[in-house]
């Protein structure tokens, strides 16, 4: 079938590109660069569980693909706010530059 | 005369929706590259939010169109949403996050003085 084949070769592209964006995350210099490719890597890996779905018949993997991308977005905002604070959360406790 | 026009659009949705996700993977592709190869933070962001806005939003039209059912659909407008609302959220806070830390972008080769 022609969708298969065309769902197929967009699986092959998100593969590639999750690879690439792994590469970036390993060889990033800065700890941004790294929270920057695995945010990317979270976004193709959502979408290719919505278009494994499609590929295999079963479009329930998006009810997966939903909850993968709400776990990447607090994740992502999750390392930031420990980069900035270094601390998640509780900011009386730790803030040193009050003192 | 109906049945020829439904598989007409039947038909149209099909290639279209084959169409998108084309685009939408090579769009991906696209970004990918561009995040691995450009050489500042905050120039690879443009390479991430290629593949957060293009791709994402054009392999997702597509497999709207491809969707055999409503409730499929409404999951795919929702990733859709969440996708649109979350990941600018993320690359600002990421670009916001690298500034408070003291990455300077690379300007030009040629600085001007009185600009920054």
């Amino acid at each position: 079938m022609m969708v298969s084949f065309w769902l197929g070769l967009c699986l092959a592209c998100l593969t590639i590109s999750i690879i690439l964006a792994i590469f970036r995350g390993a060889l990033g210099p800065s700890p941004f660069d790294r929270v920057l490719a695995v945010n990317t890597v979270g976004t193709l890996v959502v979408l290719s569980i919505c278009v494994y779905g499609f590929f295999d018949g079963r479009p329930e993997f998006l009810d997966i693909a939903v909850l993968y991308a709400l776990i990447n977005f607090i994740g992502t905002i999750v390392v930031l706010k420990f980069f900035r604070h270094g601390t998640l959360g509780d900011h009386v406790a730790s803030s040193k530059e009050d003192e | 005369m109906l049945d020829s026009l439904s598989f007409g659009l039947e038909t149209a949705q099909l290639i279209l929706g084959i169409g998108s996700i084309a685009l939408g993977s090579l769009t991906v592709i696209l970004g990918a590259i561009g995040l691995l190869r450009l050489g500042d933070v905050y120039q690879r962001m443009h390479g991430a939010g290629i593949v957060d806005t293009g791709g994402a939003g054009l392999i997702l039209f597509g497999l709207l169109l491809l969707s055999p059912d409503w409730s499929v659909s409404v999951r795919i407008i929702l990733i859709g949403a969440l996708l649109i609302m979350t990941s600018p959220t993320a690359t600002h806070a990421i670009a916001r996050a690298a500034r408070f830390a003291g990455v300077e972008p690379e300007l030009s080769t040629t600085p001007k003085k009185g600009e920054e």
